[in-house]
């Protein structure tokens, strides 16, 4: 294989050489083989040209541009009947990536919180977490949205709302939260912001610079994002908006409509079992003679969990918890089942509205392709510091 | 010894049951007695309504009407509906042969679930009894014809699940085998079909088999809606089987193609001969996983309206005559998902382990 590489000459091979190393033996059957395969597209292509001719549609693009007559139910971005079809796959994209992310945050923190309490000595908490996960994960997560829409729908009237703790109302109109209002909030809060995620950066340059351990860095920024949280009280009784009933309806808060909030509440349980096997695995691939070791070095629990397991069972828990985020990333498109416009919802209504379906499935396709990339390429990068950070090369 | 028992070669040795030690392990510290003290305190509050709604105050036979005079489950409804929530609209009479394939196929897996039995054989099998499931389903041997537009319910999830996995089997492997291989114009399509199909949503797929595939097909020809969805599903299926297969072949050194090469065996032989028989051991438990979660996706199907279980399910609560009783439909849904896959993945353990220790 290296046969031109391994004697030295006077030259270095050249493109074509690389380029012929790069297409190996039987180069001939291979550029058949791939003739073959392209004929087969030609003609699939050639039969969906056609069918589009005896339909009557015109292939292309332009209908993206074309009024969309339809409404979408809800959306980051304002949509109504007669905007364009590509702000309706925007609005479709918006909605699919908040709940992703947002599922990604809960399924995470589930996970992580259930992971560690099936590591528990204490046998009552480990087999009831057992149970959940098991039941989770081994029953389909249509099944469990389903499972969720219907009891989001069975919630009594906003008259009636079940409250927990007066902070969440439960009502068959939706889930209303307290929210913030950026607009309200006084200067002092976002320079006081500004300064914390300042600060934050500023340490992070030095954890980088000292090498200091990947702990403080998580700790840095959990505190960072507890700060941001609290942030809001600054701004007193303004800022906030907490939901409560008024009449016949219940105002202030955030509204999230029932088939969002099924939508998420079954995304981050579903994950979150997937998540908690991980975290478990993870913190059980270190050897039990580490934590002896530790432990005979004088380390307290906490110490041995940040300093010694933590950063090796990380490079065994970062990219199983990448593709369980890109899985997540792709069976947000569940919402269709239950009625939650996400991009898929958008993409189906808008091939059959147009009959251009062939054109929307490949830009559903392409959008999913491109999201993909990028969040494996983010996980990659940052799992090539967990792998690093801990002085061993891969 | 220790490391034997981590390893699992040797069983710890096994402890006496002791209601002290158990008491100590759930109230020993103040930090096991405020967890456990919590946890039966969770329970309190869900299980008493949850048995009431169960059996105290359920109704296990009757009408819908008998049902909606007491407040708990309908149980009656899935005595009623049992019948359609397996078979869907498949024609009553006939219903022999769909019961008949859900034998066929249980027994087909687990007689393949059985190590003893692993041989050449089993690629006789799957496509016999496989396509004998799709004569009578069709009704092509035994008439009458059924069309595959009213087949449903448990047959459906399984025959669907069954056969695309084993049509993907071939396929995944080729795919496999291309990506580990030095003809660079096929290997780069390998990568691109996997990796274009690994991140594309199945019901994405599922829509191009609905949508796409009817229009490319040439002029007049037609196939059922079930059989576009199984032909994508199968070419959906095969990208993620063909990852795990690579990460089989992954663990065959190199060398060892080497040697049998520098022995005279050709690339199909060294290949049939010492590289597969090793790394489809390796990845076995990985497949089962990986069938399980195929399992637990076919109820996608209900998105483009083919009647799965679970759709059928869901059409049983929504007949007039028993109006909203979702939650015993999906209860029994649920279970015959659980009981399958806890099944399978308790299988899959036993299997690591069973495998792990052969190779010592």
């Amino acid at each position: 294989m290296s046969r031109e590489t391994a004697v030295p000459g006077l030259e270095k091979p050249g493109i074509l050489a690389r380029a012929r190393q790069w297409v190996g033996p039987q180069p001939l059957a291979q550029g058949l083989a791939c003739a073959g395969f392209l004929l087969l597209l030609v003609w699939l292509g050639q039969n969906t040209a056609q069918t589009m001719a005896r339909i009557g549609v015109t292939p292309g693009f332009d209908f993206l541009s074309r009024a969309a007559n339809f409404a979408i139910g809800e959306g980051v971005i304002p949509f109504s009947p007669g905007d364009p079809y590509f702000r309706a796959i925007l609005v479709g994209l918006l909605n699919t990536l908040k709940v992703a992310v947002l599922g990604c945050v809960f399924a995470t923190l589930l996970g992580v919180l259930f992971g560690v309490a099936g590591l528990s000595g204490n046998p009552l908490l480990r087999g009831i977490v057992r149970l959940y996960i098991e039941v989770v994960r081994n029953t389909p997560l249509l099944l469990q949205l389903f499972f969720w829409i219907a009891v989001a729908k069975a919630f009594p009237a906003p008259r009636q709302a079940i409250g927990i703790f007066d902070v969440i109302l439960l009502s068959n109109r939706g889930v209303f939260v307290p929210s913030a209002d950026p607009a309200a909030l006084p200067l002092s809060a976002w320079l006081l912001g500004l300064v914390l995620v300042g600060a934050w950066v500023a340490l992070m340059l030095v954890v980088r610079a000292r090498r200091w351990p990947l702990s403080v860095s998580i700790f840095a920024t959990l505190a960072l994002l507890g700060a941001l949280a609290l942030l809001p009280l600054l701004g007193g009784a303004g800022a906030f908006s907490m939901p409560e009933l008024k009449g016949f309806n219940i105002r202030g808060g955030a509204a999230l409509t029932p088939e969002f909030a099924a939508l998420l509440v079954g995304l981050s349980v579903k994950f979150s079992a997937a998540i908690a096997e991980i975290v478990r695995a993870g913190i059980q691939s270190v050897n039990r003679g580490q934590w002896e070791a530790a432990r005979a070095l004088g380390l307290g629990p906490g110490r041995i969990m940040r300093l010694v397991v933590l950063p090796q069972a990380l490079r065994v828990i970062t990219p199983l918890t990448t593709s369980s985020y890109l899985d997540l990333i792709k069976d947000s498109s569940l919402a269709v089942a239950i009625g939650y416009p996400d991009l898929v919802s958008v993409i189906n209504t808008t091939a059959n509205t147009t009959g251009q379906s062939f054109e929307a499935l490949a830009i559903l396709v392409g959008i999913y392709v491109v999201l993909n990339l990028f969040a494996s390429l983010l996980m990659n990068i940052y799992n090539a510091r967990v792998a690093l950070r801990g002085g061993v090369a891969r | 010894m220790s490391a034997d028992i981590d390893a699992g070669l040797v069983r710890p040795p096994l402890r006496r049951f002791s209601p002290a030690r158990v008491f100590y392990r759930l109230f020993g510290t103040p930090l096991n007695a405020a967890i456990s003290l919590g946890v039966l305190l969770a329970l309190a509050f869900v299980v008493p309504p949850l048995l009431r709604w169960a059996l105290w105050d359920a109704t296990f036979s009757g009408t819908a009407q008998d049902c909606a005079a007491r407040s708990g489950a309908c149980w009656a409804f899935i005595g009623n509906k049992l019948r359609f929530i397996l078979f869907a609209f498949y024609p009553p009479e006939l219903q022999w042969r769909p019961a008949l394939v859900v034998g066929l196929i249980l027994g087909l897996i687990g007689f393949s679930l059985w190590p003893r039995l692993w041989s050449a054989r089993l690629l006789v099998v799957w496509p016999l009894v496989l396509g004998l499931c799709w004569l009578l389903l069709s009704g092509i041997v035994v008439s009458p014809r059924v069309s595959s537009n009213q087949w449903g319910g448990l047959p459906v999830t399984l025959f669907v699940w069954s056969t695309c996995f084993a049509a993907s089997f071939p396929l995944a492997l080729g795919f496999a085998l291309l990506r580990r291989s030095r003809l660079g114009l096929l290997r780069i399509f390998a990568v691109a079909f996997i990796e274009g199909m690994r991140a594309t949503p199945m019901v994405a797929i599922l829509y191009v088999a609905m949508l796409i595939v009817p229009m490319a097909l040439p002029g007049g020809a037609f196939l059922d809606k079930t059989v576009r969805a199984m032909i994508m599903i199968t070419l959906f299926w095969s990208s993620y089987l063909a990852e795990v297969l690579r990460a089989g072949l992954q663990t065959i050194p190199r060398g060892q193609e080497e040697a049998a090469s520098a022995l005279g065996l050709g690339y199909w032989r060294t290949m049939q001969m010492i590289v597969l028989p090793q790394a489809l051991r390796v990845v076995i438990p990985g497949i089962v996983n990986l069938a399980i979660g195929f399992l637990l996706a076919t109820s996608l199907l209900a998105v483009i309206g083919i009647f799965d279980i679970l759709n059928a399910a869901r059409a049983a609560a929504i007949d007039p005559q028993w109006l909203g009783f979702y939650d015993e439909a999906y209860l029994l849904v649920g279970v015959i998902f659980l009981l399958l896959c806890t099944a399978g993945s308790r299988y899959s353990r036993w299997l690591e382990r069973r495998l792990a220790v052969a190779s010592h």
